[in-house]
C-alpha cells in the first residue's frame, strides 16, 4: 500500500534525514520525501496499520529533525 | 514571506541594530582604566544581539546532540561561534563580533534559501496550475457547481468560456476552440465541436460546450498529469544520490579535520619546542566548520531538477523523474518507430498518376466506385474526394504538403450514380458508375481482367483505375511524413545523436524510402511487434556501454519497447493511459520537434546541475584551503558560504526557462 502526506520542513537536508528516518521505521517498506513538492510518498509493508506507522514516523522524524511536520 | 520568514527577518534586523549600537557605544566607553571591570557587561550586552538572532540555532544544536544528531549544520554553527566567543573571552580581547556576525549572516543565508525555495515553488506549481477546482454539473435541467471528484461517468457538465475542462468526456453540444498550451506547449489553439473527444485541463476558449464526461476525475487526464508530476522528483537522479550521500560524509570529514586543525600543529609546534599559538589553531578550526556547511549543493540540486523537470511540463514534456532526465541527456542513439511517431500514421491520397483525363475526374470516378465498401484504402479515396484535399509528397525534402485544398475540388458522392458492385476479395471492386463500367484495384485486379498497367515507383498502396477496359492511371495512397519529421531528425543530429534508426513493419523498398527522406542513419524494417523487443536489444548490445538509447513510439502497441529502452519516449500522449504508464518521458503532443527539445531541455538541466556541484565544491574546497593557511578569516567564510548557496540557487532556477532550449 502505497500513501502520499504533505509535509512541512526547512531545509533539503532536513528532508533527507526525515527520509532515513521514515525507512528504518517498523513497516515502512520504503519511503522518499520530496522536498522540492513538500511530500513523502510512503510505501508500507504488506498488513502494517498505516495510521500507526505513521504515528511512528512522525516521531522517528521528530528526533532528527525537530522542526518538521506531517499532515496526518 | 510567510510568517515565520518574517518573524526570521524581524529578529536579524533586530539584532544587526543592537550590534551595530554596541559597537559603537565600546568604541566611547569601552576604553579606559577600569576596562577589566566593565568586560563582563560587554560581554553580556554583546550576547543580546548573538543570543536574538542565533537562539533557535543553539536550541537545535543542543537538541541534535540529545538525539544524537550531530554534525549537522547547526551543530556546526553552534559550535563555531560558540567557540570563537570563548576565544574572546579567554583572551580577553572583548572581540566578540566575529562569532555573532557569523551566526547573523548564516540566518541571512537561511532566510533566502528558504525564500527562494518557496518562491520557485510557487511558481512551479503555478505552471502547473491545470488542477480545475469545480465542474459545473447538469443536474434536473440545472448546473450547480460541484467538486469534479463527485462527478459520475456518464454525468453532463457545461464548461463556460475562460473556464478549464475539468473532466473527460465528449461534447454533446455547442462548439469551441480549445488552449490547450498548459498541457502540450502548444500556442495554437484547436477546434472541438459535437462528438469531439475534449481532454481535461484544456481551456475552454469561445463557446459554451455541453459534455458527457467519460471517466471519473480521478482517471482523467488533468488527474495522471499531476500525480505524474508531483511525483516526479522522487525518483531521484544519480547527481541528487550523490549529494545526500556526499552531505553525510562530508560534514563528519570536516569537522574531524577541524579538531586536527586545533590539535596538531600546536602539538608538532610544542614538540618543536616552539610557541603552540593554541587561540590561533583553533580560531582556524573553527573557521573551517563554518565553511564546511553543504547548504549550496544540498539545496540547489534538487532545485534544479525540479525547475528543470517544472519547465519541460510548460514545453508539453512530462519526465517522469529525475533519473531520467539525467538519462536523457546522456541519449546518444534514438530508435523510433515509424507509424504515428515520424508519420501520421493516416492514409492520405498522396498523388494521381499517368492518368487519361483531368486528376479530380480520376478520383471522382474511383470514389464513387468505391463507395459502398468500408476498407480503409477504399475510405481513403472517398476521404480525398469529398474533402478536396489532395497531398503530394516533395521528392526534394520528403515533406508532404496539402496541395489544392480549396472548396471548389469538395466532391459529394451520389450513391445512385453507381450500381452493379462486384467487389473482388483482395484485388478491388468492379462497379458501373455513370454507365460506365469502372476497375479500381491492384495490379493483380489488372491482370486479372487483361488490362495493361503502368506500375508505380512510389513506396504505398496503388490503386489502379481502368474504364470501359481501358488503363485511365492511378492512384497513390501511403502513410504521409508529419510536417516537422524532417527537421525533427536533423535536429536530433544537431543536438549531437550520434545515430538514429527507424523500426518499422512495413516493407523494405517502402521503410528504406521513408527512412531516405527522413535521414535517418538507419533503417529496421519489416518487424512484427515483437521483433521490434529484439531490434532494440540488438541495438542496445552494439552501444557503448555508457551510451544511452532512447526509443520513441505512439504507446500504441509498443508498451513492451518503450520499457525495454533505456528510456523509452511516448508521444502523443494526450488520453492514452497505456503511454504513460509504460514511458519514462511522455511527450504531451505529437510533435517529432519535442524529441529533440527534450534531449536539449534536459541537457541544460544536467549543465546547471554540473556547474553548480563544480562552483560550489571549488569554492568550498578554495575557502578551506585559505581558511587552514590563516588567510580567509571567519567573516569571509561564512560569506562564501551564502555567497555560493545564492548563486548556486540563482543558477538552478535558470532550469526553469526553457522557451529558447
Amino acid at each position: 500500500m502505497k500513501k502520499s502526506y504533505k509535509i512541512e520542513v526547512d531545509c533539503a537536508n532536513c528532508a533527507n534525514k526525515m527520509e532515513e528516518a521514515a525507512k528504518k521505521t517498523a513497516g515502512v517498506k520504503d519511503a522518499v520525501v520530496n522536498f522540492m513538492a513538500l511530500k513523502m510518498n510512503v510505501e508500507f509493508e504488506d498488513g502494517a496499520d498505516a495510521k500507526a506507522v505513521m504515528k511512528e514516523v512522525l516521531k522517528n522524524c521528530k528526533k532528527v529533525e525537530d522542526d518538521c511536520e506531517i499532515y496526518l | 514571506m510567510n510568517k515565520k520568514q518574517r518573524k526570521m527577518l524581524i529578529r536579524i534586523l533586530i539584532a544587526a541594530v543592537l550590534l551595530v549600537t554596541i559597537r559603537i557605544l565600546y568604541a566611547f566607553l569601552g576604553e579606559g582604566d577600569d576596562a577589566a571591570v566593565k568586560e563582563p557587561v560587554w560581554f553580556l550586552l554583546y550576547m543580546i544581539p548573538y543570543l536574538t538572532v542565533g537562539f533557535d540555532i543553539l536550541k537545535k544544536a543542543l537538541k541534535g546532540i540529545k538525539n544524537r544528531q550531530v554534525f549537522d549544520e547547526n551543530f556546526l554553527m553552534a559550535v563555531a561561534t560558540v567557540g570563537v566567543i570563548a576565544l574572546a573571552l579567554i583572551k580577553r580581547n572583548g572581540d566578540y563580533i566575529d562569532g555573532i556576525a557569523v551566526m547573523l549572516f548564516y540566518q541571512v543565508g537561511e532566510l533566502f534559501q528558504s525564500y527562494a525555495v518557496g518562491k520557485s515553488r510557487r511558481s512551479i506549481s503555478a505552471l502547473m496550475d491545470i488542477r480545475p477546482d469545480y465542474a459545473n454539473l447538469e443536474r434536473d435541467g440545472e448546473t450547480e457547481k460541484v467538486d469534479p471528484d463527485e462527478v459520475e461517468v456518464g454525468s453532463i457538465i457545461v464548461v463556460k468560456p475562460g473556464e478549464k475542462i475539468p473532466i473527460d468526456g465528449v461534447i454533446i453540444e455547442g462548439r469551441t476552440t480549445l488552449n490547450t498550451s498548459a498541457l502540450t506547449g502548444e500556442s495554437v489553439p484547436r477546434e472541438a465541436e459535437v462528438d469531439d473527444e475534449v481532454i481535461s485541463g484544456c481551456i475552454n476558449m469561445t463557446g459554451v460546450i455541453r459534455v458527457r464526461t467519460t471517466k471519473d476525475f480521478g482517471e482523467s487526464t488533468v488527474s495522471k498529469i499531476l500525480e505524474l508530476v508531483e511525483n516526479s522528483s522522487s525518483r531521484k537522479s544519480r547527481s541528487e544520490n550523490f549529494i545526500s550521500r556526499f552531505a553525510r560524509y562530508y560534514t563528519p570529514i570536516v569537522c574531524f579535520s577541524a579538531l586536527a586543525l586545533a590539535l596538531l600543529p600546536p602539538v608538532v609546534l610544542l614538540i618543536l619546542s616552539k610557541a603552540p599559538q593554541w587561540g590561533m589553531w583553533v580560531y582556524r578550526a573553527l573557521t573551517f566548520l563554518v565553511i564546511s556547511c553543504p547548504c549550496a549543493l544540498v539545496i540547489s540540486i534538487p532545485l534544479t531538477f525540479f525547475a528543470g523537470i517544472g519547465g519541460a511540463s510548460r514545453a508539453g514534456v512530462l519526465v517522469k523523474g529525475s533519473n531520467y532526465l539525467e538519462q536523457l541527456s546522456k541519449t546518444e542513439i534514438v530508435a523510433m518507430d515509424k507509424t504515428g511517431t515520424m508519420t501520421k500514421g493516416v492514409f492520405e491520397v498522396n498523388g494521381i498518376h499517368h492518368s487519361t483525363m483531368d486528376d479530380r475526374e480520376l478520383l471522382e470516378i474511383a470514389a464513387h466506385a468505391e463507395c459502398f465498401s468500408t476498407h480503409p484504402i477504399a475510405l481513403s479515396i472517398q476521404r480525398a474526394f469529398v474533402t478536396g484535399q489532395l497531398w503530394r509528397k516533395d521528392s526534394e525534402t520528403g515533406e508532404a504538403s496539402l496541395v489544392d485544398e480549396s472548396s471548389e475540388f469538395r466532391g459529394e458522392i451520389k450513391k445512385d450514380r453507381v450500381s452493379g458492385v462486384e467487389e473482388i476479395g483482395g484485388n478491388g471492386v468492379v462497379a458501373t458508375v455513370d454507365g460506365r463500367s469502372v476497375a479500381a484495384g491492384n495490379a493483380r485486379l489488372m491482370e486479372r481482367l487483361g488490362i495493361g498497367y503502368i506500375p508505380c515507383h512510389h513506396a504505398g498502396t496503388i490503386v489502379h483505375v481502368a474504364i470501359d477496359g481501358a488503363y485511365a492511371g492511378h492512384i497513390l495512397i501511403s502513410d504521409v511524413i508529419k510536417p516537422t519529421s524532417v527537421q525533427a531528425i536533423r535536429e536530433l543530429h544537431k543536438a549531437g545523436i550520434s545515430k538514429t534508426v527507424v523500426l518499422t513493419g512495413d516493407a523494405k523498398s517502402a521503410a528504406e524510402a521513408v527512412a531516405k527522406e527522413l535521414g535517418v542513419d538507419e533503417v529496421r524494417s519489416e518487424l512484427l511487434p515483437a521483433d521490434k523487443v529484439t531490434a532494440v536489444e540488438e541495438l542496445l548490445k552494439a552501444k557503448g556501454a555508457k551510451d544511452v538509447l532512447a526509443f520513441v513510439g505512439d504507446g500504441i502497441n509498443d508498451a513492451p519497447v518503450l520499457s525495454r529502452a533505456d528510456i523509452g519516449i511516448a508521444m502523443g500522449a494526450l488520453g492514452s493511459d497505456a503511454a504513460i504508464e509504460a514511458a519514462d518521458v511522455v511527450l504531451m503532443d505529437d510533435d517529432p520537434l519535442k524529441i529533440a527539445k527534450a534531449v536539449r531541455i534536459a541537457r541544460k538541466c544536467m549543465r546547471i546541475v554540473k556547474e553548480n556541484i563544480v562552483f560550489a565544491l571549488g569554492v568550498k574546497v578554495l575557502c578551506l584551503v585559505l581558511g587552514a593557511f590563516g588567510i580567509a578569516n571567519m567573516l569571509m567564510a561564512i560569506f562564501a558560504d551564502v555567497g555560493v548557496m545564492v548563486l548556486a540557487v540563482l543558477n538552478a532556477i535558470r532550469a526553469l526557462a526553457v522557451d529558447n532550449v
